[in-house]
C-alpha cells in the first residue's frame, strides 16, 4: 500500500527542490508567500522557542543526564551507562514493570470498553443525550487531585467508608480498599477508569456522528438488530478512532502516576509502585538530591520502549485502520 | 493586504516580547534587601496573623530589609525538587538528618562567616551544633529547634476505655495492653504507626532504639537484622494481627496520621515530642484531648530516645546582602526568643494575642539551664495543657538521648518503610526474610553514600 501524500502541491514540490534554491525572497524559500510570509514566521516564532524550551529542551536534557551523575546543584560528572546498569540491578525495577503491566491490563479490560458501550449507548439514546454526555464528562472537570482525596474518602477502610456502608447493606465488606494488597490495585484502576472515561466517551459520541445514518436505515430495512448495527456498522466506522485510542490509552497507562501516588505512595509494601512512581522516587525520594541519572535513565528506556510499541502497533495495524 | 501583514506581524511581535517581559525578574529596585522566608503552609489565619506581626517587627527594625513570606513544609520528596530546581526560599527549615549532606554537597549558602558573629554561636551544645557544621567547625546551618520522640496519647479515648488518662503507658506491653482496650471499647485505632514517605523507617528505628537497637553500628555498617528490629516487628504484627487493636490506615505519613489523631481517631502514636503545635494550629486539636508521655525504654543499657531537630539553612542561590539579612532573620524569629528575654516575652506575647500555643515542650539546643531560664521568661503567656505533658516533660530529660543514623538515613528510611508496610498488610508476612532483604539494601544505600 501506498501512502496518499494529501499536501498542496506546491509544499510537496518544495521539498524535492534543491536546498540552494530556497532563499529569502523567492518561491519556495522560508519567508515565501507560498509558505505565508514574515507574518507566519512571526507568528509561529513564539510557539517554537516555548515548545523548544519547554518540550524539546527538557526532552534532550533528560537525554545528556541520564550518562551523568548530577545533583542539579553541583557540576555534574559523565558516568557512561553506569545509570542504566543501575537501574536494570534494581530489584524494585522488576516489581514496577509488573505492577504497571498490571495497572495497564486491568486498565485495558475494564477502562477500554466502558466509553465505547457508553458511547453507544448514548448515541441510542433519544432524549437528554446533553445531559448524559455531561454527566459522563463531569469527572474529566473535577480536578485530579480533588477527584482523588474524594475517592479516598469513599475507599476508607472502616465500616462507614462510603463504598463499604454501600456494600454492607447486602452483607459484603469491609474491605480495606487502599490497605489491602491483592484488591488496591483494582481499586486504583477503576477511579482512574471513572476518571478518565468521559473525555473518550466524547470522543466516541463525536466519532459517531461522522456515521452515515443510512448505513443503520439500510440495516433496519435488512431487519438488523440493535447488536447486529453496533457489530457491523458502528464498530467497524469507528475503526480509525478506536486503533488511536487504544494506543493512547496504552501509553497514558504504562505513565500511571497520579493515582499511585496521591491514594498509597506505591504501597501496601511496593504493590502499587509503578514506573512513573520509581523514576520519581529516583529523583526526589532521598532528600539530599535524588538521583536524577538513574530518574533519566529510566525515563528514557520507558520512552524507548513505547515508541517502538507505538511504531510497532501502527505498522501492525495500518491495513486495518485504512481498509 | 501588505498593511494588514505587516500589522500582525508588529502585533505578533508585540505579544512574543510582553509574554518574555512577564518572564522577567520583577524583584523592585528600592535599594531594599528583599528576603523570602518560610511560613508553615495550612496554618489557621491567627498564626498566619502572628507570622506577620513578627515579620513587621522585623522590618521596622530593619528598614533597608523587606520580608516576603513563602509556604513551606519540609518533605523528603518536596524538598528535593525545590532544592534542585532552584524555587526555596532565601530561608529554609530542614531537618538534622540533612544538614551534613547539603553541606558536604555546597547545596545551601555557606553562612559560617555571619554564624562566627552570632553571640550565642559557642554556647550550643556541641552535639546539636555538628548537625549544622562542616569539617571544620563553620556552622553553615543554624539549629534552631531540638526534639525527643515522644508517645502522644488522646486522653478522652483513654477515658472511653476506662483507662487512667493521668497514667499512660510506662512499657511496651502497656501500650499494647491500651492499644487493645481502646480498640475494644472505642473502635478507634488504639495504636497507630507512620509507614509513609520515609516516615515507617523514622518511627521503626524509634522503636528500635526504645528497645536498645540501632539500625547503623556508626562505622559504615547497616544493622537491621537484629534481636531489637525483630521484636519491633513482632510486637507490630501481634497489634495489628492478634489484638486487632492498630486501626484500618496503614499508610499514614506525618501529615495524615497528625490530623487523624486530632480528630480523635488514634488513642496512641509516637513521634516528635513537639508536635503540639502542629496539632493544634493546623489540624484544630481539642487541648483537653491531649496527653503526651515519655517513650518506655527496654530495660537495657543502649536503650535510648531517638532525637532530632531543625536547622534553619540560606539557598545557595542567596546574594551576599541577602544572606546577611537572612542570617539577621533567623537571629530574630527563631534564636532571640530562646537567648533574649525582651524578644522571648514579644514572641510569646504575639503568640498569646492571636491564640497561637506557647510553651509546647522543646528539647535546648543549648544546655537544660538555659531553657529552664527561657522558659520563666514566657511563664505568664504559657497557653499549652502543661499538666497533660508532664509525664513528658518531668522525665525527657533523664533519658539517654540518641542521634539520627548520619549516613544514608532517608534512603533507609524508605527501605524501612517498605517493611512496615507489609507487616501491616501482609499477615503472614515472613519477617525473617523481610529483614534479610531490608539489610543488603540498606547495607548498598549506606555503601554508595560513603
Amino acid at each position: 500500500m501506498t501512502s496518499v501524500d494529501t499536501r498542496p502541491a506546491g509544499v510537496a514540490g518544495d521539498r524535492a527542490r534543491p536546498r540552494t534554491a530556497a532563499r529569502p525572497g523567492r518561491p519556495g524559500g522560508l519567508l515565501s508567500r507560498a509558505r505565508g510570509g514574515l507574518p507566519t514566521l512571526v507568528f509561529l516564532a513564539p510557539m517554537l522557542v516555548v515548545f523548544g524550551v519547554f518540550s524539546w529542551l527538557p526532552i534532550g536534557r533528560a537525554v545528556v543526564m541520564s550518562f551523568q551523575r548530577t545533583n542539579l546543584v553541583a557540576d555534574p560528572v559523565f558516568v557512561g551507562v553506569a545509570n542504566f546498569q543501575q537501574v536494570f540491578a534494581d530489584p524494585l525495577l522488576w516489581t514496577a514493570v509488573q505492577n504497571t503491566a498490571y495497572f495497564a491490563a486491568l486498565a485495558l479490560v475494564f477502562g477500554y470498553p466502558i466509553p465505547l458501550v457508553a458511547a453507544v449507548l448514548m448515541s441510542e439514546v433519544r432524549k437528554m443525550r446533553g445531559l448524559f454526555s455531561a454527566l459522563a464528562y463531569l469527572p474529566v472537570v473535577v480536578p485530579p487531585v480533588v477527584a482523588v482525596l474524594l475517592w479516598k474518602l469513599f475507599y476508607d477502610a472502616g465500616e462507614d467508608g462510603v463504598f463499604n456502608t454501600i456494600l454492607g447493606w447486602v452483607g459484603l465488606g469491609p474491605f480495606a480498599w487502599l490497605q489491602e494488597s491483592d484488591i488496591v490495585m483494582p481499586a486504583l484502576v477503576l477511579e482512574a477508569t471513572w476518571a478518565a472515561a468521559g473525555g473518550t466517551v466524547i470522543i466516541y459520541l463525536a466519532a459517531l456522528t461522522g456515521v452515515d445514518p443510512s448505513l443503520y436505515e439500510a440495516a433496519e430495512i435488512d431487519g438488523g438488530g440493535v447488536w447486529r448495527k453496533v457489530w457491523h456498522i458502528t464498530l467497524p466506522q469507528l475503526r480509525g478512532i478506536l486503533l488511536v485510542t487504544f494506543i493512547l490509552q496504552i501509553i497514558g497507562t504504562v505513565q500511571v502516576f497520579l493515582e499511585p501516588f496521591l491514594f498509597t505512595d506505591g504501597g501496601p509494601a511496593n504493590r502499587t509502585l509503578t514506573l512513573l512512581l520509581l523514576i520519581y522516587r529516583y529523583a526526589f525520594t532521598n532528600s539530599l538530591g535524588g538521583d536524577y541519572g538513574a530518574a533519566a535513565a529510566l525515563s528514557l528506556m520507558l520512552a524507548v520502549v513505547l515508541t517502538a510499541f507505538s511504531v510497532l502497533y501502527f505498522r501492525l495495524t495500518r491495513s486495518w485502520s485504512n481498509a | 493586504m501588505t498593511t494588514s501583514r505587516a500589522a500582525a506581524s508588529v502585533a505578533a511581535a508585540a505579544l512574543a516580547v510582553a509574554g518574555l517581559a512577564a518572564c522577567s525578574d520583577d524583584e523592585p529596585d528600592d535599594g531594599r534587601t528583599h528576603l523570602t522566608v518560610t511560613i508553615d503552609a495550612g496554618l489557621e489565619q491567627a498564626a498566619i496573623d502572628a507570622f506577620d506581626k513578627r515579620v513587621e517587627q522585623f522590618e521596622d527594625a530593619n528598614p533597608d530589609i523587606d520580608v516576603e513570606t513563602q509556604e513551606y513544609t519540609w518533605t523528603a520528596g518536596t524538598f528535593t525538587a525545590q532544592l534542585a530546581g532552584g524555587t526555596l526560599p532565601d530561608v529554609f527549615v530542614v531537618p538534622f538528618t540533612d544538614g551534613r549532606g547539603l553541606i558536604e554537597r555546597g547545596q545551601i549558602a555557606d553562612i559560617g562567616d555571619l554564624t562566627a558573629d552570632l553571640p550565642y554561636r559557642d554556647d550550643y551544645n556541641p552535639n546539636v551544633a555538628a548537625a549544622g557544621e562542616d569539617a571544620e567547625g563553620d556552622l553553615w546551618a543554624i539549629p534552631i529547634s531540638a526534639y525527643g520522640q515522644g508517645l502522644h496519647y488522646n486522653r478522652s479515648l483513654f477515658e472511653a476505655a476506662g483507662l487512667d488518662p493521668d497514667a499512660p503507658p510506662a512499657t511496651w506491653e502497656e501500650v499494647r495492653a491500651a492499644a487493645d482496650a481502646i480498640a475494644e471499647e472505642t473502635g478507634e485505632a488504639g495504636y497507630a504507626v507512620m509507614t509513609n514517605d520515609n516516615t515507617g523507617g523514622w518511627i521503626l528505628t524509634t522503636v528500635v532504639n526504645a528497645l536498645g537497637g540501632r539500625t547503623d553500628d556508626g562505622d559504615g555498617n547497616a544493622t537491621i537484622d537484629t534481636p531489637a528490629m525483630r521484636q519491633a516487628l513482632g510486637d507490630l504484627r501481634a497489634m495489628r494481627w492478634e489484638d486487632e487493636s492498630m486501626g484500618d490506615n496503614f499508610l499514614y505519613d506525618w501529615g495524615t496520621i497528625n490530623q487523624d489523631f486530632a480528630s480523635g481517631r488514634i488513642g496512641m502514636y509516637v513521634s516528635g515530642g513537639g508536635n503540639y503545635g502542629n496539632l493544634f494550629t493546623q489540624n484544630a486539636l481539642d487541648p483537653d484531648d491531649y496527653g503526651l508521655t515519655i517513650l518506655p525504654l527496654a530495660d537495657d543499657p543502649n536503650a535510648g530516645v531517638l532525637g532530632g531537630g531543625t536547622l534553619a539553612a540560606v539557598s545557595p542561590n542567596a546574594e551576599p546582602d541577602e544572606q546577611a539579612a537572612a542570617v539577621k532573620w533567623i537571629d530574630f524569629y527563631y534564636m532571640e526568643k530562646l537567648t533574649v528575654q525582651e524578644a522571648a516575652v514579644a514572641d510569646a506575647e504575639v503568640k498569646a494575642e492571636s491564640g497561637q500555643p506557647v510553651g509546647a515542650p522543646e528539647l535546648p539546643v543549648f544546655d537544660k539551664a538555659a531553657y529552664d531560664e527561657a522558659q520563666t521568661w514566657i511563664a505568664e503567656y504559657v497557653n499549652v495543657p502543661v499538666d497533660q505533658m508532664s509525664h513528658y516533660t518531668d522525665h525527657v530529660f533523664d533519658q539517654p538521648l540518641l542521634n539520627e543514623p548520619a549516613v544514608a538515613t532517608q534512603e533507609v528510611y524508605g527501605i524501612l518503610d517498605t517493611v512496615v508496610q507489609t507487616v501491616l498488610t501482609e499477615e503472614d508476612a515472613d519477617i525473617d526474610a523481610l529483614l534479610d532483604t531490608a539489610q543488603a539494601e540498606a547495607q548498598a544505600a549506606i555503601d554508595a553514600a560513603v
